[in-house]
């Protein structure tokens, strides 16, 4: 996995850490996507909530997955919305390959525009962005298995 | 299911109105929202005295800005109502779940003629050049300052993605991919819309638009161009729900709601919705046609929402009126939806071409239809069945109506 540090980082507007979301949003700086799962029946779990919503337990910890996705859809966009990628850029939605059912609203990056196909194989690589809140590592995608 | 169970067939549309509709009007979002509830009142043949509900989508709101003219308080007051039952909210089965709680309360008892009104003034909001658009409720930010985004939005804004444009250009893009629609089949809702606003004196956009035009249009989130999208404007709108039972002499012939839809069987969500070739009027729509003899061959007239254009090719397919997945070739060349086609649709113009009323529009339209009360634009025989449907994602709900 590789950094997006070649061109200027974009300005984005960045999350605020919770206990819930720190490890989601933070786990890049270990190069690692990190979602909680259920240690009683192994439900990936998003986004956070107190418990599985498949067997109700509390017994949740984050765990790394591989960060290999599939994408589910995407939008090329060109409409200025905010501040933020260069024009246009890529929205998606990606599916992680341990449970397709977590799903990530994500941007497609390091890709052709019309390369973007749905279904093709992806990877997840973390934009890094230093903040006095603590720092965020945003999970993007760039196609690769 | 007994039919006595299905007690929105208590509940009636007995009137409509709307205020003043433009694409910046800079006049007091209070005092159009009034407009449009005495119209509504007087339509019905009613009085302020009469009025003994409130209900109204999605109650005062601060952001986005304009999104949210007036609370069920305000009109409650201003119009000095005395209500047995009131509501307004956010979380519900689209705009027009106001609009069903209003039927319930009517079947229920705790009323019996309900003001239901949806208000906006998001075109003067945006100001004199038009700026921002709108993004969704709990959206908001847009940049430095040290804002952070919380709540479902942290899962959109850092990626900017702050537009339920985007959101549902996914669908759109996933339903193109697994049915092989086209942009020159999506462009017939925004065309049939033009059309139909050509002769709507109400309408927001009148100039006739052709194919050329539509996919010369520059484009905002692909599969979307900009005729893709709907025009934010200010107006309100407002209907009077009645208990059947005291609707009889009024002054239009009762609607009667035959039938609801508002369920949604999957997660409440966006983006973690599990197929995301529909949306939630997928469950919407089954319930709607669980809960009636008609079937989707009876209807005459199908208002459907287009916040965006491809939602009301979602919605022909949740409510049976095409196959799934056969929305793109059943709108294709315009002739089936057209006015006087086998199955009008959006005869005011939509949102697309009449304005971003939000939901009640497609409501206002379909009872002015089904009243034989179109003009220029009247279906050529008025509609006894009809189907009304708004809302998009986790936010989705239906109507059918019958005539007395």
């Amino acid at each position: 996995m590789t950094d997006v540090e070649e061109t200027a980082t974009p300005f984005r507007i960045l999350p605020k850490l919770t206990d819930n979301n720190r490890d989601f949003w933070t786990g890049g700086a270990r190069d690692e996507l990190r979602f909680w799962r259920c240690q009683d029946c192994g439900y990936y779990i998003h986004p956070p909530q107190p418990l599985c919503p498949i067997d109700h337990s509390k017994h949740l910890k984050t765990e790394a997955v591989s960060g290999r996705a599939t994408l589910a859809s995407f939008s090329v966009n060109h409409q200025p919305w905010m501040p933020g990628p260069e024009l246009p850029y890529i929205v998606a939605i990606v599916e992680i390959i341990e449970q397709p059912s977590v799903r990530l609203t994500t941007n497609l990056v390091n890709c052709p525009i019309d390369e973007a196909h749905i279904d093709m194989e992806l990877r997840v690589t973390f934009e890094h962005h230093p903040d006095p809140d603590g720092d965020i590592y945003i999970p993007l995608f760039e196609p690769g298995e | 299911m007994d039919e006595n169970d299905i007690i929105e067939r208590r509940a009636c549309i007995s009137g409509v109105g709307q205020s003043a509709i433009g694409r910046r009007l800079f006049r007091d979002p209070l005092e159009l929202t009034l407009d449009g509830c005495l119209a509504a009142i007087e339509h019905a043949g009613l009085t302020t005295d009469d009025i003994d509900g409130i209900s109204t989508y999605p109650g005062p709101m601060g952001t986005p800005a304009g999104f949210s003219g007036a609370g069920a308080y305000d009109v409650m007051d201003a119009l000095r109502l005395q209500c047995g039952w009131y509501a307004s909210g956010l979380e519900t089965s689209g705009q027009l779940g106001s609009v069903v709680n209003a039927c319930l309360a009517v079947a229920s008892g705790l009323a019996t003629h309900v003001l239901c009104f949806r208000s906006v003034y998001e075109g003067s909001a945006q100001g004199e050049k038009g700026g921002r658009a709108a993004v969704m409720p709990g959206g908001g930010g847009g940049g430095g300052g040290g804002f952070k985004a919380s709540g479902f939005m942290q899962w959109n804004l850092p990626f900017s993605a702050p537009s339920a444009a985007i959101w549902i250009a996914m669908f759109a893009q996933r339903h193109f991919y697994e049915y092989g629609t086209t942009r020159e089949q999506l462009a017939w809702i925004a065309l049939n819309a033009r059309r139909n606003a050509e002769l709507n004196p109400n309408a927001i956009y009148r100039d006739p638009m052709s194919m050329d035009d539509y996919m010369a249009a520059r484009m905002i989130s692909s599969p979307f161009c900009l005729y893709d999208c709907d025009i934010p404007c200010d107006g309100a709108t407002a209907v009077i729900v009645s208990r059947r039972d005291a609707a009889k002499d009024l002054r239009n012939p009762p609607l009667r709601v035959e039938a609801v839809g508002v369920r949604i069987d999957g997660r409440p969500s966006w983006d973690q919705f599990d197929d995301l070739s529909t949306m939630a009027n997928r469950g919407a729509g089954k319930q709607l046609w669980e809960r009636t003899e008609y079937k989707p061959a009876d209807v005459q007239m199908a208002q459907l929402y287009d916040g965006f254009s491809w939602i009301t090719m979602s919605w022909l397919e949740a409510l049976g009126l095409c196959g799934i997945g056969e929305s793109g070739p059943f709108i294709e060349g315009g002739e089936r939806i057209k006015r006087d086609g086998v199955l009008p649709v959006n005869t005011h113009g939509g949102q697309l071409s009449a304005g971003r009323l939000h939901g009640y529009g497609f409501l206002h339209e379909g009872a002015t239809q089904m009243w034989g009360q179109g003009g220029d634009r009247q279906i050529p025989t008025p509609p006894e069945v009809g189907i009304v449907a708004a809302g998009g994602g986790n936010t989705c709900g239906a109507l059918l109506l019958v005539r007395e």
